[in-house]
């Protein structure tokens, strides 16, 4: 957990790939990618007759298209599987323009919608998808296609790139901070600064007002929360509600959340059995889209 | 008649006395962490440049973010109120005052005797005020002094994410990865903050002569691109850091007078 300087790098999240053994590849009829190229993390999801078989988490690179194929190729990783056994690829997220083996590109508002469907059923009607640079609220129907929603990617505040700016600061490691933050005996009231930049001034004033590491982050959190809350509430936030992107990891975002909305969020499905993972929802989704548009094609 | 204005800045608290309307001294300390007794201290200051002692003074009006801070004044008035006055001050002309400071923008409309009339601020973000600046400063390795100089040399303005601070950080150094010229993007930087103060002047309606007044006002690159953004001419008096510390002394000359 170091740069080249040797300074400890709090905001480095732990990346991933894993492939589900229980599904052969053998009998898959139909064999489906979807790419999300967020802008921090890139996801790769494969999947055989539209179930999970494979996905890879990773950091995006300055480079999107390498960031693709590099997501790409780690999920195909330990699978035999070479581009040509694909049937179909979409690419979403932020970069999606730039996915090289992508067939089409689907925007990741309604990849969420129907990542989330696919995850947690077709009772799913508003999705909070909190990434690295913005913030959505979704409102979908029991097929997963998107209604309504709104968004913000104008301001790092309530986003996964404001959390890693305080991890930095308190030096906390950001797999922690959720747990940190709940650690705390009473919740202090928030920051009162929207803005990352700001909020951050005060963090260092309520620290050398001897607040301590752990208070300082739970106002934090608690004023990220309320943010993405106003979000959701401006969408309407119909049941069942559930979180999905980087941040649906973070227990303290989650709960604060939860509370502010007085309504509970879906828990995460067994991962690793179900390959089910709230944070490649986005690819998912776009990996359910790519089969649906591989049908269509066959029809025709 | 001798009076006495204190802006208690989030970065400088700036302190103006005035003798019957003329500015006979100016003084400023790093507000820091304890501005009252920055305050204090340049007051004081003040007092010594203009050979005076605190009896003198017939009336202390304080303004700024931290307003609360300055006890010792007799009275406050709001960062609106005195930017339109002192607007209205330095140019008989001036219609709309734009105040640009640390971690605040403002926009004010006042009348030709300089009482506001209108205004739009941003408090909110910080891309829309200095601390904008300083931050891409830093991104770029480059002295604050040297931001607008080198903005100057550009031909055009390398694309980054102007809404937010920590959005543009990130494009900033991803920019200097891809060996982006630093006069470019200093130009971008300049361009997104004019882009935002500009939106609150066009929020209230053109109404010239447009005035600039607070501490980014001495940015020639930021000058430059407000410009070309309002497409008019921006009139900036000398030392332009001072003019709420003139105003809040404007009226506390007004206010003086009154109790006589």
């Amino acid at each position: 957990m170091g740069n080249k300087e040797g300074k400890t790098e709090y905001w480095r999240w732990l990346e991933y790939q894993r492939v589900m053994p229980s599904r052969g590849l053998n009998n898959a009829e139909i064999i489906t990618a979807g790419v999300d190229v967020g802008s921090v993390g890139s996801k790769a999801v494969i999947m055989t007759d539209g179930d999970v078989y494979s996905w890879s988490v990773m950091r995006t690179g300055s480079n999107s298209s390498d960031s693709a194929k590099k997501a790409l190729g780690w999920a195909m990783e330990d699978t035999g599987l070479t581009l040509k056994d694909f049937n179909y690829i979409v690419g979403t997220g932020y970069g999606r323009v730039n996915v090289p083996m992508a067939n089409r590109a689907i925007t990741e508002i309604a990849c969420h919608a129907k990542g989330a469907n696919y995850i947690w059923g077709p009772s799913v009607r508003t999705v909070l998808d909190v990434g690295g640079q913005d913030v959505k609220a979704i409102r979908c129907d029991q097929n997963g296609k998107v209604v309504s929603f709104l968004m913000n990617d104008k301001c790092a505040a309530g986003t996964g790139r404001g959390m890693e700016v305080i991890a930095d600061l308190l030096k906390i490691p950001i797999e922690e901070v959720g747990k940190v933050s709940l650690s705390v005996t009473e919740e202090p009231k928030p920051v009162s600064s929207t803005c990352v930049v700001f909020a951050k001034t005060e963090a260092v004033g309520l620290l050398r007002k001897g607040w301590s590491k752990e208070q300082v982050l739970a106002a934090y959190m608690r004023a990220m929360s309320i943010r993405m809350s106003e979000l959701i509430e401006k969408v309407g936030c119909e049941r069942d509600f559930v979180i999905t992107g980087g941040q649906s990891k973070n227990i303290g975002i989650v709960q604060r959340v939860e509370n502010i909305l007085g309504m509970k969020s879906l828990p995460a499905p067994n991962v690793k059995e179900t390959g089910r993972d709230p944070v490649a929802a986005g690819a998912i989704g776009a990996a359910l889209y790519a089969k649906a548009l591989y049908e269509k094609s066959c029809k025709r | 008649m001798i009076s006495a204005g204190i802006d208690m800045g989030t970065q400088r608290v700036k302190v103006v006395i005035l003798k019957d309307k003329q500015i006979i001294a100016r003084s400023q300390q790093f507000s820091g962490f304890e501005p009252t007794k920055a305050a204090e201290q340049a007051l004081e200051e003040a007092l010594q440049n203009a050979k005076l002692s605190r009896k003198d003074i017939q009336h202390i009006t304080a303004t700024g973010a931290g307003v609360n801070m300055a006890p010792f004044a007799d009275s406050t008035v709001s960062m609106m109120g005195a930017d339109a006055r002192a607007g209205a001050y330095f140019f008989s002309s001036a219609r709309t005052v734009i105040d640009v400071g640390a971690e605040e923008a403002r926009a004010v409309n006042c009348n030709e005797k300089g009482v506001m009339l209108d205004f739009v601020v941003n408090a909110r973000c910080a891309a829309g005020a200095g601390t904008f600046i300083e931050a891409m400063a830093r991104a770029l390795e480059v002295e604050l002094e040297d931001m607008g100089s080198l903005s100057l040399k550009a031909e055009r303005a390398s694309p980054i994410n102007a809404s937010c601070v920590i959005f543009a950080e990130s494009d900033v150094v991803s920019l200097i990865h891809r060996e982006e010229p630093k006069t470019e993007i200093a130009r971008a930087i300049f361009d997104a903050m004019a882009e935002r103060v500009s939106s609150m002047v066009y929020r209230l309606g053109i109404n010239p002569d447009i005035v600039l007044v607070g501490g980014v006002a001495k940015d020639v690159g930021f000058v430059a691109s407000l410009k070309r953004r309002l497409g008019t001419e921006i009139l900036i008096p000398e030392e332009p850091w001072f003019a709420g510390a003139v105003g809040a002394a404007l009226i506390a000359a007004k206010r003086a007078g009154r109790r006589q």
